[in-house]
């Protein structure tokens, strides 16, 4: 039995008659009793606004607020909270960046880089990006497995080149990219490097200094936190010269009728009231994750991700994409059966799969099928998990078969 | 949860053999529709004569409850009234809300096998694909007749 799956209630029922197996985490992972008691706490005794009032309960909102921040800041090796900004999500933090950042910067001429393989929360918003700026919307070239060809993207990298836009994570494929090396090479032509962490964050040791990173984004919810709650990641001094995208209160130094000043970093970009309870929420997540420890969820995953390569590699007529060396995720497609029927079939034996385009409809096209089924993997899947799975598959063919024959 | 409501062998039936799939070769109306959660897609076409439906067929991806559906669906409207096509789309709506419906208004017996989606939320919008398309198409196509 899983040690750790007793810390999360979710388990603690049988869905269609069957004990849940959870394989869906890449969309959202579950929540530990620590996280869900935490969100209770903040409201049943210190629900208050925070950087406002000066009442205890006021107080005591921000302290536990910024004390979240300070936990991001050192889950992910950042070196000050001022490089910390809550958002709402991933999607939320990249738009940030490509409408603040990018919009003042780009002009014709200029070039952003990323991927085919771009979750569509990291595509559309340099689309967007592009079109407004004039700038030129450029893509890397993958390899057959999916990974970056990195010989080519040296050479598609020069002065023009202003944004490299990349997942760390693959949502589909689960490959690890060499954003370190990406970032050194960017960097010498003067550009940056965004990164998409959604799938990384919560599942390997994070180290924004060691990697150089310019931004990173993720999610709260990915990892094990609440929904509704992300975190963008930048360099002080980028995010300094940087003007925020939303205007209100709590971002707000000095109001006049014509004009106004920002507070400083990072508060400049939280306009309105944050989202106080997902925050510490999230920090509550981060002790539990780091309580673990980030290289044994590695580990975890990657084990349970190429032992599920293997056992669904045994099965007639399933095709598994991309690499052997990968994290916890597996993308794959059963013979002749539609994705959705293979997750209504899985669905019915109490196990949770993904089944579509994964938000991803250019790698769809690239990889040359409309849908996939994807299973996925946290702290508290196992092996035995895993084996549902395999005879959960063996039973979709059979009734397949059985129904069409 | 019982799957076998689901898979009913004669839509496992439309599923392999889909009737009424391919091209109009000239005068068709094509709608094109594709449900963005999943990826399904259907690219139906009709061709209609004096307010009926003249013939209709459709091309697409997804999985055996789309597919199965716009099979039937095809060959019930064929030959239909566009007022009478259209009321059917009601119909089916109502069928997957899982409410009380008479059966025998459908002109296909075979339908009544997608009764069993209803108790699949997940799955409804898989069988009201092609129904949808057609929906947009006869809208669209009995307000420009009616200009």
């Amino acid at each position: 039995m899983n040690p750790y799956k007793k810390d999360f209630p979710i388990f603690e029922q049988t869905v269609n008659d069957h004990p849940l197996v959870y394989l869906d985490s890449a969309a959202t992972s579950q929540k530990p009793f620590q996280v869900i008691e935490a969100l209770t706490h903040y409201y049943q005794t210190y629900n208050s606004n925070v950087h406002r009032g000066v009442h205890t309960l006021g107080t005591k909102a921000t302290d536990a607020y910024e004390g979240a921040r300070e936990k991001v800041r050192r889950f992910i090796h950042a070196k000050s909270t001022k490089e910390i900004i809550f958002t709402r999500g991933t999607t939320t933090a990249i738009n940030l960046v490509a409408q603040s950042y990018a919009t003042a910067r780009l002009k014709e001429g200029d070039e952003i880089l990323i991927t085919p393989a771009e979750h569509h929360s990291n595509l559309i918003p340099w689309q967007q990006a592009a079109k407004r700026t004039g700038a030129t919307l450029k893509y890397f070239t993958l390899h057959e497995d999916g990974s970056l060809d990195f010989a080519k993207a040296k050479e598609q990298i020069n002065e023009k080149t202003k944004i490299i836009a990349i997942h760390h994570v693959s949502n589909v494929l689960g490959i690890v990219q060499p954003i370190a090396e990406l970032a050194s090479l960017v960097h010498r032509y003067g550009g940056i490097i965004v990164v998409d962490g959604a799938q990384s964050v919560p599942h390997l040791k994070t180290d924004v200094q060691e990697w150089d990173l310019d931004f990173l984004a993720f999610s709260s919810h990915k990892m094990l936190g609440p929904t509704g709650v992300g975190v963008l990641y930048g360099k002080e001094h980028l995010l300094d010269e940087m003007e925020p995208v939303e205007f209100g209160g709590e971002m707000i130094e000095e109001v006049e009728l014509q004009e106004a000043t920002w507070k400083e970093l990072p508060w400049k970009f939280e306009g309105g009231t944050p989202i106080i309870a997902g925050a510490i929420g999230l920090g509550v997540a981060i002790d539990y994750l780091e309580g673990v420890g980030m290289e044994k969820i590695e580990e975890h995953d990657r084990s349970l991700a190429e032992y599920a390569m293997d056992e669904l590699n045994r099965i007639d007529g399933v095709t598994v994409y991309g690499p052997k060396q990968r994290m916890g995720l597996v993308t794959f497609n059963l013979e002749g059966i539609h994705p959705h029927d293979v997750a209504t079939v899985l669905d019915a034996e109490g196990i949770a799969v993904r089944a579509g385009h994964h938000c991803c409809q250019p790698l769809m096209k690239w990889l040359q099928v409309p849908a996939t089924v994807r299973a996925s993997f946290h702290i508290y899947n196992d092996e035995e998990d895993v084996d549902r799975l395999v005879k959960g598959l063996k039973k979709t063919k059979e009734y397949f078969q059985h129904a069409t024959g | 949860m019982r799957l076998d409501d689901l898979y009913r062998r004669v839509i496992m039936d439309h599923y392999q053999s889909p009737r009424n799939r391919g091209r109009i070769e000239k005068d068709a109306l094509t709608v094109d529709l594709n449900n963005p959660t999943c990826g399904d897609r259907v690219s139906l076409q009709m061709r209609i004569q004096d307010g009926k439906i003249k013939d209709a067929k459709f091309e697409g991806e997804g999985c055996s409850i789309s597919m199965a559906s716009a099979s039937m669906m095809t060959e019930a409207i064929k030959g239909l009234d566009v007022q009478r096509a259209l009321s059917l789309v009601d119909l089916f709506s109502s069928m997957m809300q899982g409410e009380e419906v008479d059966i025998e208004q459908f002109p296909l017996e075979d339908i009544e096998a997608l009764m069993g989606v209803a108790k699949f939320p997940a799955r409804i919008k898989c069988a009201t694909l092609a129904w949808k398309a057609m929906e947009k198409g006869l809208k669209n196509e009995y307000k420009e007749g009616h200009k």
